[in-house]
């Protein structure tokens, strides 16, 4: 396996050593923190503010916080959990503050099942990502994902973009288990039905 | 089994969180019905497209100049708490 290693992130031990080095006020330690999870701490705030300016400056506080509330961190969850629900907490802020005109909340939900249920039932193209150049695509993810609800797209990009288990999804919104769970089938078919004018199987297969 | 009742189980079907007597039930379905076969399907790939799409990279100027700051910040906190 050799060098390919240093791709695997370390194993927790190691992160704990750090975490109480950090704690102790050794900002190197926490400055290998900031490198492991700077990425997703990125991405989790783009796609929730849907702003880059907004993202770096949750990113900028969110580590901050965490360096200054260390003290407060017990352990009993991992580091990244907490961390997570820094920054979303951050993150809604920021969206709160863009768009005072609509209520952001986690604990919004969709009165109806209305939302969820299938409208449109089309087989997509066999490699539906070689329909469009890797710019289009973005693009197309992007603006897909911006129409859900924060608390829809919050919920898919910790579980299905971050890889976080339900319960540590549940643990970093605040939220149960079965909203968790509920949250994440709705935003997964939502998306599904956005994707489809662009995914959907056409004449002959190709890019038109 | 009701369609209903298979997109209830939709996603713990797909994160294999299913106990072994209803994932039988849920495959039963997706046999002999074309369109939760299809929704299950897409459903599947709309979630590796968002896993894989890389959407929101950081990119390298941007991060050391955003962790240069965030350093910067944790090294004057320190400062003000050691005063």
């Amino acid at each position: 396996m050799g060098a390919i290693e240093s791709k695997v992130s370390e194993p927790v031990s190691d992160e704990s050593v750090l975490v109480n080095a950090a704690r102790n006020g050794d900002v190197g330690a926490f400055e290998q923190l900031v490198r492991r999870y700077d990425r997703n701490v990125f991405r989790i705030a783009q796609h929730i503010t849907q702003n880059r300016e907004d993202a770096e400056d949750v990113v900028q506080d969110a580590f901050l916080k965490a360096f200054q509330n260390l003290g407060q961190f017990q352990g009993q969850s991992k580091f990244y959990t907490w961390l997570v629900r820094i920054a979303v907490n951050e993150a809604l802020m920021r969206l709160r503050r863009r768009r005072p005109e609509r209520t952001v909340s986690l604990d919004e939900d969709v009165k109806t099942e209305e939302d969820s249920i299938p409208r449109e039932v089309a087989d997509w193209s066999p490699n539906p990502e070689q329909l469009y150049s890797q710019a289009e695509l973005k693009d197309i993810l992007s603006k897909t994902i911006q129409g859900l609800s924060p608390g829809f797209r919050t919920v898919f990009v910790l579980r299905d973009v971050e890889a976080l288990s339900t319960e540590e999804t549940a643990e970093a919104l605040n939220l149960s288990i079965p909203a968790v769970k509920s949250r994440l089938l709705r935003a997964r078919l939502q998306l599904r039905e956005r994707l489809n004018k662009y995914f959907k199987r056409r004449n002959g297969d190709s890019k038109q | 089994m009701t369609c209903s009742e298979f997109l209830k189980e939709l996603s713990d079907y797909l994160d294999n969180t299913t106990d072994q007597r209803i994932r039988a039930e849920l495959e039963d379905h997706l046999h002999w019905c074309h369109n939760c076969y299809v929704v299950c399907n897409t459903t599947k790939r709309t979630i590796e497209i968002y896993r894989d799409s890389q959407l929101f990279e950081l990119p390298d100027d941007l991060r050391n100049r955003l962790r240069t700051a965030i350093i910067g910040k944790c090294k004057q906190h320190k400062a003000k708490t050691d005063a």
